[in-house]
């Protein structure tokens, strides 16, 4: 794949700086190497005081990490956004549709669409979520779908999040610090604000109540302070005045979920719930998790508390239900998917497998069920001998595995060691779905920050920018 | 608000001020070693009640180098070490600031971001300084750094929190342990310049009677409040019994009191923790000093101690759900 890769600042025509970026070019001409670095330090410093880290799993007090902050923002014009808008609605609205059904009645398999076996036999099924009618038919409240750009016109989805979704108090913060640092920047383009995330999640949460309640009561369920994103977690219960419960702050008492307070027990409607679904409820799922509420599933399965996001999401954002997904939009919405996927190899399906390993070195392999950037093997930056040892693996469980073109990621400026060069990006928008389906402008760039280098994961270097959505009269300001 | 909530941010109050009381405590007896002789260390570890740990601690760190039995300013430097950068002993400012942040940061939703940063930005200057080699660290600056940030910690804290009952929760910590803590150096220091409890002396050792009120910073406000000469009894009634000494017995247990209306207030709901916090406000309010005397120094303040302990105890039944 030689193809040029498009940089989102310089790839305009002739090689001119594109519209959207001309405020940030004329703001890296004015501004110093000295000056940046200076910006850069400070961003650092601004970070581990606000202790705004990130700590692997496992790590003790002190292991904690900061992710890189980039101070250059990346922008989209609002004409972009109002395309990524509507095919961001209509792929989550596909998205839900899908999984409610495929909790339900799977017309989605007696027409033929999707075998069943893809929905029964998927690691990520619950079965204690069959026959769940939820609110307004929600299971992906908070989606985050991964999106990559590879030309003026071409965005691709790359993965859709749709289980527990992180990275959105970096939205928020990133924000905030550059409001902070880059005041003339900021004021001379028009950004759209994103601080009512927190505002249009709580209302989110609220609306998916089963109780008609004026003001249901909602917690934030965290792992603890050991899990990496616990920042987060402690950021939106604040940012939304709710409750930041562990396990042990919650119990069930007759079918209904209660928390535990120096008043005495007070009762929750709806849990916003960033424990994975196999330590929910030690009755339920795994027995010896000590994350979770013990009859926890059984007061959902009564209508006594919704778990948002919705048990057993798995099953939709897998890689391998991924491929399915233009079906979906096509079976449930009767209309053609604005967004595209990027074109998959399926290791289950013999043709795409022989595909498969006669193309390794310029394809990228990943696990079914991986995250995190681990499991996978870019082809083409990959040697021979890894790319021999990844085939035996893919030999061993073909169904494991998908594959997809390298794909030549956009990149934007970036301040690194050597100056301002053009580093690899995606991007990451959240879509709320509760009554109504609301995204704030842009979402969460992450940057690969080494040369190169095409995985963008916090866990494996890279970092993230502010994302500038440009209001419509930006365009024609100037 | 969670009862872990609760429980976290009185953890919180009782370990920022126990990092602040031990700083003090610290220079004070320095102080005192640089102008008398004697083995101050050990009165020091008695007030903790700590003496086998110490012991425990020397002899430990006998295997890494070769010293003199009985070398007092060796001994000093020890016991700076153990109850100020030795992160094997609970008490210790390094612990104890750790532990205030742990609480902390699993309620980074209930404080505002001026306690929070302040707190991390402690914990962040005594991780980094304690790292590797300690050997060229200057003990006494960092010391002094610790009072100095844990008064902005307490002073952020009083400047922005909400006056809800997480903040109650918090200042039942933080004067609980103030109370204790000032009962427990008076309770040691006066017995061992006095060993037979009597209210005044023939021949005062006047720098260990005014280290005793640096204890708690308050040489100059005896001048302010008694305009004479030391006096042991009056220095136990300033320690104990003055409601206008924000480091007093007294006036922390008055606190106390106050955060325990105001939460029954809130719940509508009162409990032995209530009686318990206004009897010994109470106590402390009518005593005399030398009724005190007669009865004997060392029994008062051993029964207020004793109760302190019960009032937490109780506190934690009846709200924390332990």
């Amino acid at each position: 794949m030689a193809v040029k890769t498009f940089d989102e600042m310089r790839s305009g025509a002739e090689g001119a700086v594109r519209p959207p970026y001309e405020g940030v070019a004329r703001w890296l001409e004015a501004t110093s190497a000295e000056r940046l670095a200076a910006t850069r330090a400070e961003v650092d410093l601004f970070y581990r005081r606000h202790g705004i880290t990130f700590g692997a799993y496992g790590a003790v007090d002190g292991a904690e990490t900061t992710i890189p902050f980039d101070i250059i923002p990346r922008v989209i014009a609002w004409d972009e956004w109002q395309y990524l808008h509507k095919g961001l609605v209509q792929r989550v609205r596909a998205l839900n549709a899908f999984l409610a059904d495929a909790y339900n009645e799977r017309e989605i398999c007696r027409a033929g669409v999707i075998p069943e076996a893809q929905i029964l036999m998927n690691a990520e099924f619950v079965s204690m979520a069959q026959g769940l009618k939820l609110p307004g038919g929600v299971h992906a409240h908070i989606a985050g779908i991964d999106l990559v750009r590879v030309g003026e016109k071409d965005f691709y989805v790359l993965e859709d999040n749709v289980r527990t979704p992180s990275g959105v108090s970096y939205v928020l913060e990133n924000r905030e610090v550059m409001m902070r640092l880059a005041p003339e920047l900021f004021s001379a383009m028009r950004v759209l604000p994103v601080a009512d995330y927190t505002e249009e999640l709580l209302s989110t949460l609220r609306s998916v109540s089963f109780s008609d309640d004026a003001e249901p009561n909602v917690v934030l369920l965290t792992p603890g302070h050991y899990n990496s994103a616990y920042f987060e977690h402690a950021f939106l219960a604040d940012e939304m005045g709710i409750e930041l419960a562990k396990g042990s702050d919650l119990f069930v008492d007759e079918g209904r979920v209660y928390m535990r307070t120096p008043r005495g027990p007070q009762r929750v409607d709806v849990i916003y719930r960033r424990v994975d679904d196999a330590f929910l409820d030690p009755l339920a799922m795994r027995p010896d998790s000590y994350l979770g509420v013990a009859g926890l599933l059984g007061a959902l399965r009564a209508g006594r508390v919704n778990i948002v996001n919705a048990l057993g999401n798995g099953v939709a954002d897998d890689k391998s239900t991924y491929t399915y997904v233009p079906e979906m939009v096509r079976f449930y919405l009767g209309e053609e998917p604005i967004l595209q996927n990027v074109p998959t190899y399926r290791g289950d399906r013999a043709d795409d497998l022989k595909y498969i390993l006669e193309h390794m070195p310029e394809l990228v392999v990943k696990e079914v069920h991986g995250s995190g950037g681990k499991g996978m093997l870019v082809g083409p930056t990959s040697s021979r001998k890894e790319i021999e040892d990844f085939a035996q693996l893919v030999k061993a469980r073909p169904d494991n595995y998908i594959a997809q073109p390298t794909l030549a990621l956009s990149t934007c400026p970036t301040f690194v060691a050597q100056g301002v060069a053009p580093r690899h990006v995606d991007l990451r928008p959240f879509v709320l779905s509760g009554r109504k389906i609301t995204i704030v402008p842009g979402g969460l760039t992450r940057v690969a920050l080494k040369e190169g280098s095409l995985v963008v994961n916090s866990s494996q270097g890279g970092g993230t920018k502010d994302t500038w959505v440009l209001s419509p009269e930006a365009a024609t300001a100037d | 608000m969670l009862s872990s909530t609760a429980k976290n941010l009185y953890w919180m109050g009782r370990y920022l001020q126990r990092a602040k009381t031990t700083a003090r405590l610290i220079e004070a007896t320095q102080r005192m070693a640089l102008q008398s002789r004697g083995k101050e260390a050990e009165a020091v570890v008695a007030i903790f009640g700590m003496e086998d740990e110490f012991r425990h601690s020397l002899v430990q760190n006998q295997n890494h180098s070769q010293r003199q039995n009985g070398s007092g300013k060796k001994q000093l430097s020890d016991l700076v070490d153990f109850l100020a950068f030795d992160e094997n002993n609970p008490s210790s400012i390094v612990s104890s600031i750790g532990s205030a942040r742990r609480n902390a940061r699993e309620e980074r939703n209930n404080i505002t971001v001026d306690v929070w940063e302040s707190l991390n930005g402690l914990w962040l200057e005594l991780s980094a300084k304690l790292r590797g080699d300690r050997a060229g660290l200057d003990r006494g600056a960092l010391i002094e750094s610790v009072k100095k940030q844990a008064v902005m910690i307490f002073g952020a804290a009083q400047v922005t929190l909400l006056r809800d009952e997480a903040y109650n929760f918090f200042q039942l910590g933080a004067f609980l342990e103030r109370g204790d803590n000032t009962a427990r150096i008076l309770d040691v220091k006066y017995h061992r310049l006095m060993p037979d409890g009597s209210p005044h002396a023939e021949n005062l050792d006047y720098f260990a009677w005014s280290e005793v009120l640096a204890c708690i910073g308050a040489v100059r406000t005896y001048r302010r409040i008694f305009r004479s000469s030391l006096d042991p009894m009056k220095i136990a009634e300033l320690m104990m019994l003055r409601r206008d000494v924000p480091r007093s017995v007294h006036h922390c247990l008055w606190m106390v009191d106050l955060s325990m209306r105001e939460l029954a207030d809130i719940y509508g709901t009162h409990g032995e923790a209530d009686r318990l916090a206004g009897e010994l406000h109470a106590r402390l309010r009518y005593a005399r000093i030398d009724k005190v005397f007669q009865m004997g120094l060392h029994a008062f303040l051993g029964g207020v101690r004793d109760d302190i302990a019960t009032l937490s105890d109780e506190i934690g039944r009846q709200f924390l759900l332990d």
